[in-house]
């Protein structure tokens, strides 16, 4: 369709300038990259905008210890294919979603090695692929979006986005989280991963995957040190993914779409939002604010 | 087609905004079943949607602050697919006065304003002032909604005297006004024609949105390339940043707006490095030239003057500013402003007026408050080739950041040039500040000595001048006392007063600097922002900082004027130290003990200074 073209060729225009913006007024940016669908679409605008030269600025990928295996499979593959300056990070502290709870463990695992990396780093700006599609508070983020000294995200404190011009100048201690795709959907990242035929994690296309069923989510068993209730016996069904993050806090969707066509024929059909499959987001209905006052992307 | 629609929704307070918003987006398919089940589940602060039912507003006001105080506070943005294939990005703005700059930002981008009006409350003075907002960021058009019909009983006659006036409203900021009666509440309207309103047959809001069409496009016109970054990679040099106006296309004639330079678009790539044959405005794309021209991020690549509609460079424009931060403009102060990938420091040399949005009246001003717009007139040292805004939202429009917090104060939008670059830009002289130092055997340079009155400021400055000029060195001092009695006796010691009295000493020692001397300024300066704007009129390197740090016991206690004794009588309101604070340098190049000797502050100078 003529419009779903135009409405892309909108949004791609739209990244690539936030994208150059940031590598022209920062000193260090960096891209974090988490692998998933909306990185894979990050990394690839980030590519074609500096086309015919480099991308300017390193890819950082949080690991905390959990993502699914053909996620790491893929991020090396995709950085070796690329020729990607990757940096995984990682928390030396010991915790898992099971002995410290969800938020507790994606807070030490996830949130504050971000924090470090950034600091260590001496990032001043951080690229993300957050959508403000996504969840309720997510559409009131800005595209430059400011944080104050430890990285506090500060609702108040935002500032104003006139026009297309952005504020990138920083006061002592202040850095800026960046997010080119903020104007997406869902249904957006779809038909660009397939009008570019950008290679996304296998993950995302059905196939039988042995899973258990907790509190009504289906989680995939990804490896052994998942702890199995007595009895409870993985079982294979046909599942995909539509957000990926840490196995055991991810829940599947039952689905038979194989292919992009496939996948967006069912988001036509599907009612539930995306993140209805994160377990961390669903925690009452402004956790997220509250997550990203501490520095969660 | 218009294949993208930006959107705000604005009117007063409470007149439903963000329910018929939430609506519009569920009635598109745009809320998923969690969403709708949130909203059916969940009552904020004085809800009065009926239990079981969805509250829309909920699908769109998403922060915890929202919940408590059943307002909008932020801008929500919200995307929906039209059947047609259009896509939509809607910003619900906030309606209460309180968040005006945040509804201005809604307005900024927006192509159709969707202004509601309560049935059951009327125009109200907000709803006034939206209008005035969306006129003056050029909004093209108005789509009124008069919501809550249901409250009136689905009554002609108010819908009727309600259209008129917004239309008469609409008409007097220049704007035109479609209406449409709905009830958000109920869904009337706004997605499907309503059975209650039989006496209507103008379109529902969605099928408003569905036919929008701009009011016939600009004519091919000049194009603007602010260049945002250069992108290198083997024998390849090309210049990214997004097309303004045009179209642009290879074998184009191209200048670099304000440096006299020109050429030839030799290729236009798009992203990934396709070569295209054309670029349209909002197109992102990497621009090669046929000669070899020295172009950089901030720069701006354009039609050349000469051919017309090319931009023209200069150093003063009068500006229309929203007001964003909660310290009010003050007039002669520097800010930072940013426009088309530049930052430079631009002083407010006056405030013109401020504008009664509502009433449409101006009013003389000295300052702006918080959400106050007005006219300024802003000043830099280099050119800049903005456009006035009614031709370019994009080439039009500039940010004004504090120089400290680095927090935005004010859009602007460009009425006009006032001082062309051209008439100012400074005549070369061959005899230059290079040739006339390399005749004294010297470096060029500023000391600035800052510190409260009585730290020592002269003494040390006189000390240090015996001790230059004893080394055959060529110097002045700017002292703060002899110039206010001749070049600045006309200024006061408010806080405008001295930011003006720092800007010419600043000027002077500039003019001092480029004669080829050593200048040493001792002035009491007690405001962070007039240094730090001071320092910008200097190449980096030329310009030091000192701070002279005395403990203000010891001033009063010499108090050489008898300035303290004065204050104490409080007959010197504005003295630094006592009525007025004194902000210290946060990193100065040196700091020298003002209770020591000042032999030993020459000594550490001169070291600054390596002489
Ligand atoms: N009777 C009636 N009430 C309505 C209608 N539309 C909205 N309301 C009610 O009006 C109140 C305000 O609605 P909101 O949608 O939050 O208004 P808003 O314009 O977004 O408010 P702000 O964004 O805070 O300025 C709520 O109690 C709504 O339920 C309508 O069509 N009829
Ligand atoms: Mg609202």
């Amino acid at each position: 369709m003529a419009g779903e073209d135009a409405v892309l060729d909108m949004l791609e225009a739209e990244a690539v300038h936030i994208l150059r913006e940031v590598a022209g007024a920062f000193r260090r940016p960096v891209l974090l990259y988490s692998i998933g669908k909306d990185s894979s679409v990050l990394l690839h605008l980030a590519l074609k905008a500096f086309a015919p030269g480099r991308m300017p600025f390193p890819v950082v990928h949080v690991d905390t210890g959990w993502k699914f295996r053909e996620m790491i499979a893929f991020r090396d593959a995709t950085a070796e294919r690329l020729g990607l300056d990757l940096r995984v990070h990682t928390s030396p502290e010991e915790a898992t979603p099971f002995t410290h709870g969800a938020h507790e463990y994606t807070r030490i695992k996830k949130t504050l090695t971000l924090r470090k990396a950034l600091d260590d780093g001496g990032f001043e700006a951080a690229i993300g692929g957050a959508r403000r599609d996504e969840e309720r508070s997510r559409a009131k983020e800005r595209i430059f979006s400011l944080r104050e000294p430890g990285h506090r995200w500060e609702p108040r404190s935002q500032r104003p986005e006139f026009w297309w011009q952005a504020n990138t100048e920083l006061a002592e201690g202040q850095t800026m989280r960046v997010f080119p795709l903020s104007n997406w959907t869902e249904l957006d990242v779809w038909r660009y991963i397939r009008r570019e035929d950008i290679p996304v994690v296998p993950l995302y296309f059905s196939a039988p995957r042995p899973v258990v069923e907790r509190n009504g989510s289906l989680i995939m068993v990804d490896d052994d040190r998942y702890p199995l209730e007595p009895g409870e016996r993985p079982v294979e069904r046909p599942v995909r993914f539509r957000t990926l993050g840490c196995y055991p806090l991810t829940s599947a969707v039952e689905s038979k779409a194989e292919n992009i066509d496939e996948i967006i024929d069912e988001m036509g059909r599907d009612r539930r939002s995306e993140r209805a499959g994160r377990l961390i987001d669903g925690e009452g209905g402004t956790s997220m604010e509250s997550k990203k006052s501490e520095g969660y992307f | 087609m218009v294949a993208v629609l930006r959107v705000v929704a604005c009117g007063s307070v409470d007149d439903g905004k963000s329910t018929l918003i939430g609506r519009l987006l569920a009635a598109t398919g745009g809320a998923t079943d969690d969403q709708l089940d949130y909203a059916r589940t969940t009552r904020r602060g004085g809800s009065t949607v009926a239990a079981g039912a969805v509250d829309y507003s909920l699908l769109t006001d998403g922060l915890e602050a929202e919940h408590e105080q059943g307002i909008t506070i932020d801008v929500a943005h919200l995307f929906m697919d039209l059947p047609s294939g259009r896509r939509v990005i809607v910003a619900d703005a906030p309606g209460h006065e309180q968040y005006t700059r945040n509804m201005a930002v809604a307005a900024s981008t927006a192509d159709v304003s969707v202004l509601l009006v309560d049935a059951t409350k009327g125009v109200r003075e907000q709803t006034r002032r939206h209008l005035a907002i969306c006129a003056l960021m050029g909004v093209p058009s108005v789509v009124a909604v008069v919501n809550k019909l249901d409250a009136v009983g689905w009554d002609r006659s108010v819908f009727d005297d309600l259209a008129g006036e917004v239309r008469a409203a609409a008409d007097g900021f220049g704007m035109r006004a479609d209406v449409i009666p709905a009830s958000a509440l109920d869904g009337d309207n706004v997605a499907a024609p309503s059975p209650r309103l039989p006496w209507y047959d103008g379109p529902t809001l969605l099928g408003a949105l569905t036919a929008w069409e701009p009011a016939g496009s600009r004519a091919e016109a000049g194009y603007r390339l602010p260049v945002q970054y250069v992108i290198r990679a083997d024998g390849f040099r090309g210049f990214a940043g997004t097309v303004v106006g045009g179209p642009v296309r290879p074998g184009d004639a191209v200048a670099v707006a304000g440096g006299g330079r020109t050429s030839t678009v030799d290729r236009l790539l798009g992203p990934g490095g396709a070569d295209l044959d054309r670029a349209a405005p909002g197109t992102a794309v990497t621009m090669t030239l046929a000669d070899d021209v020295d172009v950089r991020r901030g720069d701006l690549l354009a039609t050349p003057e000469a051919i017309g509609d090319g931009p023209a460079p200069a150093t003063a424009y009068s500006v229309t500013l929203i007001w964003t931060a909660e310290e009010p403009l003050r007039n002669g102060r520097s800010y930072l402003l940013r426009a088309g990938g530049r930052t430079l420091p631009a002083v407010v040399t006056a405030v013109r007026d401020r504008l009664d949005v509502v009433g449409g009246g101006k009013y003389a001003a000295r300052a702006l408050d918080l959400n106050d717009i007005g006219t300024v007139e802003l000043t830099t040292d280099t050119p800049l080739s903005l456009d006035p805004y009614r031709e370019s939202r994009h080439t039009g429009s500039l940010l004004l950041v504090d120089r400290v917090t680095k927090e935005t104060v004010a859009a602007g939008m460009v009425r006009h040039a006032l001082r062309r670059g051209r008439t100012v830009t400074p005549r070369a002289y061959t005899v230059d500040r290079e040739a006339r130092q390399r005749l004294k055997g010297q470096r060029a340079k500023v000391v600035w000595l800052t510190g409260l009155p009585g730290a020592g400021k002269s003494t040390i400055a006189n000390t240090l001048e015996r001790r230059l000029h004893g080394m055959g060195l060529h110097t002045y001092v700017l002292d703060g006392e002899n110039v206010r009695g001749g070049l600045n006796k006309d200024l006061g010691f408010t806080p405008q007063g001295r930011a003006e009295n720092v800007r010419r000493v600043a000027e002077v020692a500039r003019i001092l600097v480029d004669a080829g001397l050593i200048v040493v300024v001792a002035l009491v300066s007690p405001f962070r922002t007039d240094r730090a704007a001071a320092k910008a009129l200097f190449p980096g390197g030329d310009f030091a900082e000192v701070w002279v740090d005395t403990p203000a016991e010891e001033c009063a206690r010499r108090d050489p004027k008898g300035l303290y004794a004065q204050a104490e009588a409080g007959r010197l309101p504005n003295l630094t130290g006592h009525g007025q604070a004194y902000e210290p340098p946060e990193h100065p190049d040196l700091v020298v003990d003002g209770a020591g000797s000042p032999d030993e502050a020459a000594d550490a100078l001169c070291a600054l200074l390596r002489v």
